[in-house]
């Protein structure tokens, strides 16, 4: 086997093939379980919102309330027994954030050897080069690193609670304005109760000096997470954003209801890259996180760009469909996929590229992997509306199958309003390649290992996507989740 | 050290493809540091007795046996007979999209050492192995860069299974029809490759249609392979001969009392 | 807004009159259906119907239809607006109901019934409605209930004459009327058969043709199948089809869509025996305000077998297209291969292409493949002809004729071919590429 040297944030407390399985000893500060007015209430006051964001809230919590569950979409290729919303814990909080950490001095030590524990350090003299990483556990980012030298560009790189705060005209400006409270049903629910999450703006002609990272833990059991996170990038600016998730073991099932809103302004650029390894179940299909998600990036101006690039392996059911809106005239909307499902996973994600702009362009590539009793659908939709004269579009969905037990759909939807429109759209099913494994065998190297380099080939294309640090992460979680698949 | 004079016997191997009879009792015996040559017209089964001693999925040996060093094959898995020693040369080599060719050979060549209790090589070890063989087969250094076969001409194909040849260094290399696509020039630097591999204790299966690489590579046994059966064999000069009279002059001998 | 419960009751009335006139032999398959198309209504609710994604039912539905009437029609008027030829078995229907079956080929063996007729054979009548589900598709219920003329056909063992049949459903446009045209194509082991279906006719009345099809491939049988639909904008025809394939059989389906206010096909084939292949393909030229909406689904649930979907369409005026198909591989479906296209061409500023063509695949050892293009022809391909010396418009022009083309070529029979060349190629507009 090849040696790979990974930044690896596997732990190896479990013994599982889920390595991030671990909880950790932190008292929290919890709410009471269900959704009400009051805990919307209280969510605000806790954050001690400015009264705008308050009744913001609450008008999604109205929207919610009045379309009742039935609202909550059915058309996904997904099974899951109804949730109680009643039942989830809608804010939990380490106990420290009260009063809240000025400086990393004043955060929780057990805390930050929690997330050096996850690979995540945060400490100065750890943290990992390059990266500025903001730690949300559970509802509430913990803490911000590199802050000086982004304060130095001019980059705003904060918790979404402080941002509001601090800048709260720009958070005003842009919040909702790309996801609508009232846009799906696990939006608005999200709007009504979002917790934390992070806050990112680049100003006009800045080069964002350092990656931007948020990591993501679940760690509360029976809780909800729910942040949002809001990204501009303003008018020749770029910036390039990391999300990394996990969540302990837990029988129960946990849901994630994020909202991710992207801006980009004139000549803007935004680069967004996500390692989903929520906790994605045992090998019964008991526990793992349902991770429904709502991210739409909006390419406002002229000639920007948004681009993202996404490999899920985690989650017991991942509902997600990172979208473009390519308003400004020759603005580039791209999505590069690796989604694989193992044991009873169901992953039903996609994309939506929407062309309203003139010449503007998109890009699907996405790589679907199926094993064991799993079901994976690619669902994609790509508009072209009347005004966007010559926009164009290329969609690649492969899929691989790992035996005969799983499922790999292919669902696209696609709409053309004007005729100098060029879209095509490709997509293919098979399993791995008999001859392909033989050659591999027959040059001495064993089948899981032959079978693994397959398909770390099939998903290089989108590997090649992500930042130097995550693409070799992403290699490495690709062959956990492989494990066991083959022979 | 004394010379292995068995070192693959193949006995009464009989073979089918989806209840087909493909093979129908081959028997072969190929001592250390000897050239063989199989030849056969197309459909004969020639580049199946290669596959089957490579262990190819799809085949089932229907009777006999396959025994390398002294232990039969039949129920070994390809990649322990890889590493084992045995090495094909595939007639069509495969294209793996997205794999590096880089990381694929020195996975290979660290899996066969590691069977062999050795070290796995280091990055800067492999390097400079990597190329000096490259030189050897005179391949295109951009094309060790890209994924394995992937838009290679079929003469850049079978370059680089002689380089995997050189590297790997096996016991025993099966070339199934490597001759067939190849110019002149590619012919000969293939042949090249197989000429410095071979040696007293290394030895050769060459599965072929046509005499011309033989003139590259001078066998020491010559077996011809008509509709599943070896119906002659000889030294090199019977190739000479096949190649004058054709395959319909052996064809019309079956029967004959065949000598091996 | 209306409920799509009180739909069936509307038709409450001529069922009972209608029942009055039928063999008994049909009245609890037509109950059965009735009190399904009461329960269920038509698809006039879209939010989260995957099948109806794209089509507005609510048109076709909002109208209260009368039972169309039968008129002899002379058959000159026929043989003007479809193709024909008297060694063809041509069975006319007029408004819905059978008019007669016309043909100068005594020797045939193939049996001709009407459906809902006392001298249909049991072991034949017991096939109808063997392959339709209609728990949760109103228009097939509706159709089922009011099932009374249309035709059986019976291939007899072997027959491999190749015999074409010829229905032609001949709509005279009366206002407000609805029928509900019924086939069944039987076809024995080994045999050999063309059948065409054609709807032709309307006026300037909104009228609603709402057809069942289904058809039963033999073991080692071919059926080669041809739908046409060419009426007025005015009209509105719901066609449901349903195939049923056995071991080694072959399913070959050309439509062949050239006008209709709103149309849709929902084309259904089980490949259900080992060896089995399907190729379906299909044509749509939609202008105006036309409407034409392609659901053709394959179904795969036996190993070894093929299946081909390969549809295009050309779009103009207002005009909108969807085309929606699966192509399902069961888990016992091992070394399924199986390519599915969709390709459109649209000519106006006005048009709106919408395509879902999905595979849901649960067998491993497989390959299927899929593909969808829309709008503009490429910029390279023009140029090419330009720079050979033709002009734009001529290029255009070859462009468009090559794209239809590709479908039309491909149909064997000569009459309906050159009849298709002629009703597609000259319909087409006259259009010129910007680049």
């Amino acid at each position: 086997m090849a040696d790979q040297k990974v930044i690896s944030r596997q732990t190896g407390v479990e013994d599982s093939q889920y390595k991030w399985g671990f909880e950790f000893d932190i008292e929290s500060d919890v709410a009471p379980k269900g959704l009400s007015e009051d805990i919307v209430r209280f969510i605000s006051a806790k954050k001690k919102e400015p009264e705008w964001l308050l009744e913001w809230r609450l008008k999604a919590f109205q929207h919610w309330t009045n379309q009742g569950d039935e609202a909550a979409p059915k058309w996904a290729q997904v099974k899951f027994e109804e949730i109680d919303f009643q039942d989830i814990i809608y804010y939990a909080a380490p106990k420290s954030s009260d009063d809240a950490p000025k400086s990393l001095d004043e955060v929780d030590p057990e805390l930050l050897e929690a997330f050096d524990k996850l690979g995540i350090p945060l400490e100065e003299q750890k943290k990992l080069s390059g990266v500025a990483v903001d730690a949300v556990l559970d509802s509430v980012s913990v803490a911000t690193t590199y802050q000086d030298m982004l304060e130095k560009a001019g980059v705003i790189f904060c918790p979404i609670s402080e941002a509001v705060q601090k800048y709260p005209e720009l958070v005003q400006k842009y919040l909702g304005s790309v996801v609508p409270y009232s846009d799906n049903f696990y939006a608005t629910l999200n709007s009504a109760v979002f917790s934390d999450g992070s806050f990112c703006y680049v100003p006009p002609g800045v080069r964002c000096p350092i990656e931007l990272m948020t990591y993501f833990r679940i760690n509360e059991a029976d809780s909800g997470q729910f942040e949002r996170t809001l990204i501009v990038a303003d008018e020749g600016s770029y910036v390039s954003y990391l999300e990394g998730c996990t969540a302990p073991m837990r029988k129960s099932h946990q849901l994630h209801a994020a909202v991710v809103e992207l801006v980009a302004l004139k000549d803007a650029e935004i680069k967004y890259s996500t390692l989903q390894n929520w906790y994605p179940g045992d090998k019964n299909g008991e526990g793992g996180v349902f991770n429904f998600v709502t991210k739409r990036g909006a390419a406002r101006g002229e000639n920007s760009k948004i681009s993202w690039t996404q490999v899920e392996t985690g989650s017991a059911i991942t509902w997600k469909y990172p979208s473009v809106i390519l308003q400004g005239d020759n603005s580039v909307g791209e999505f590069y996929s690796v989604a694989l499902v193992n044991n009873y996973q169901q992953a039903d994600t996609g994309t939506k590229m929407i062309h309203v702009g003139k010449n503007t362009k998109s890009t699907i590539i996405a790589k679907g992997i199926s094993a064991g009793k799993a079901e994976n659908t690619y669902r994609g939709q790509v508009s072209i509306l009347p005004g966007a004269d010559n926009a164009r579009n290329f969609t690649q969905c492969d899929s691989l199958l790992i035996g005969d037990e799983c499922g790999a759909h292919t669902v696209p939807y696609i709409e053309v309003r004007n005729p100098t429109a060029q879209m095509g759209h490709e997509a293919t099913t098979s399993k791995v390649n008999d001859d392909q494994l033989f050659y591999l065998q027959q040059r001495g190297i064993d089948l899981e290992e032959s079978n693994y380099m397959i398909i770390n080939g099939f998903c290089r294309g989108i590997f090649k996507e992500l930042p130097f640090e995550f693409a070799m992460e992403a290699s490495q979680l690709l062959r956990v989740s492989l494990e066991g698949t083959v022979g | 050290m004394s010379k292995i004079d068995k070192l693959i016997e193949v006995k009464d191997l009989r073979v089918s493809v989806e209840d087909t009879e493909i093979l129908k009792g081959i028997n072969l015996n190929i001592g250390e540091g000897e050239v063989h040559a199989i030849m056969g017209p197309n459909g004969s089964g020639k580049s199946t007795l290669a596959n089957v001693i490579a262990g190819r999925p799809g085949y089932t040996v229907t009777g006999g046996d396959i025994v390398y060093k002294g232990e039969s094959l039949l129920e070994v898995d390809p990649e322990i007979r890889a590493r084992a020693g045995i090495f094909l040369a595939f007639q069509y080599p495969v294209e793996l999209p997205g794999v590096r060719t880089w990381q694929f050979l020195k996975s290979a060549i660290d899996a066969v050492r590691k069977e062999n209790g050795k070290d796995e090589l280091s990055v800067r070890e492999f390097d400079q192995l990597l190329e000096e063989k490259r030189k050897l087969v005179e391949m295109d250094p951009d094309l060790v860069k890209r994924s394995v076969n992937e838009g290679f001409s079929g003469g850049e194909k079978k370059r680089n299974e002689i380089l995997q040849l050189a590297l790997l260094d096996p016991s025993l290399a099966l070339l199934d029809e490597t001759d067939s696509g190849l110019d002149i020039d590619a012919l000969r630097i293939v042949s090249h490759g197989v000429n410095i591999f071979k040696g007293p204790e290394k030895s050769v299966l060459i599965v072929t249609h046509y005499q011309r690489i033989l003139d590259y590579i001078t066998p020491d046994y010559v077996h011809v392979l008509v509709d599943g059966r070896i119906v002659r064999s000889g030294d090199s000069k019977l190739a000479l001969e096949l190649e004058e009279k054709g395959y319909e002059w052996v064809r019309g001998s079956i029967g004959e009392e065949v000598n091996s | 807004m209306q409920d799509t419960s009180t739909i069936g009751d509307k038709y409450e009335e001529d069922y009972e009159l209608l029942s009055a006139d039928l063999p008994d032999w049909t009245s609890d398959f037509r109950n059965e259906a009735m009190l399904a198309f009461k329960q269920i209504g038509l698809p006039i609710h879209r939010k989260g119907n995957e099948k109806w994604k794209y089509t507005n039912a609510r048109p076709i539905a909002e109208p209260q239809y009368s039972l169309a009437k039968f008129e002899e029609i002379g058959l000159d008027t026929i043989k003007n607006v479809a193709p024909w030829n008297d060694s063809w078995v041509n069975v006319v229907f007029v408004n819905g109901l059978c008019q007669g079956i016309f043909t100068s080929d005594t020797a045939s063996n193939i049996q001709v019934f009407n459906i809902a007729s006392d001298e249909l054979p049991p072991n034949i009548a017991k096939l109808v409605g063997g392959i339709v589900d209609y728990s949760d598709d109103g228009f097939a219920a509706w159709n089922s209930a009011f099932m009374s003329d249309g035709s059986v056909i019976n291939v007899p063992d072997g027959d491999n004459s190749g015999t074409v049949i010829n229905m032609i459903f001949f709509n005279q446009g009366l206002a407000r009327t609805v029928n509900h045209p019924r086939v069944l194509v039987n076809s024995g082991k080994k045999s050999n058969i063309n059948v065409i279906e054609n709807y032709v006719g309307g006026g300037d009345n909104h009228t609603l043709t709402n057809s069942v099809s289904e058809i039963y491939v033999g073991e080692s049988a071919t059926v080669n199948h041809y739908r046409l639909m060419s009426e007025t904008d005015h009209t509105y025809d719901v066609g449901y089809g349903r195939v049923k394939i056995d071991t080694d059989g072959k399913f070959n389906s050309r439509a062949f869509f050239r006008g209709c206010g709103i149309g849709r096909y929902d084309l259904n084939v089980l490949v259900d025996g080992e060896n089995a292949s399907c190729d379906l393909q299909g044509l749509y030229f939609t202008s105006g305000n036309q409407h034409m909406d392609n659901f053709i689904n394959i179904d795969h649930s036996k190993p070894h077998c093929q299946s081909n979907l390969f549809y295009k369409g050309i779009l103009d005026g207002n005009s909108r297209a969807v085309f929606g198909g699966t192509v399902l591989v069961r888990k016992e479906a091992q070394k399924t291969d199986s390519i599915q296209s969709d390709k459109n061409l649209i000519l106006s500023p006005k048009a709106e292409v919408d395509s879902k063509p999905a595979l849901f695949i649960y067998a491993d050892d497989v390959k299927c493949a899929h593909g969808a293009t829309a709008g503009n022809i490429d910029a390279d391909t023009v140029f090419y002809m330009r720079s050979r010396g033709v002009d734009l418009e001529t290029a255009s022009r070859l462009i468009i004729y090559g794209f239809a083309g590709e479908v039309i070529d491909k149909v064997e029979i000569e009459e309906l071919r050159s009849y298709l060349e002629k009703a597609f190629l000259t319909s087409l507009p006259n259009h010129r590429f910007e680049f």
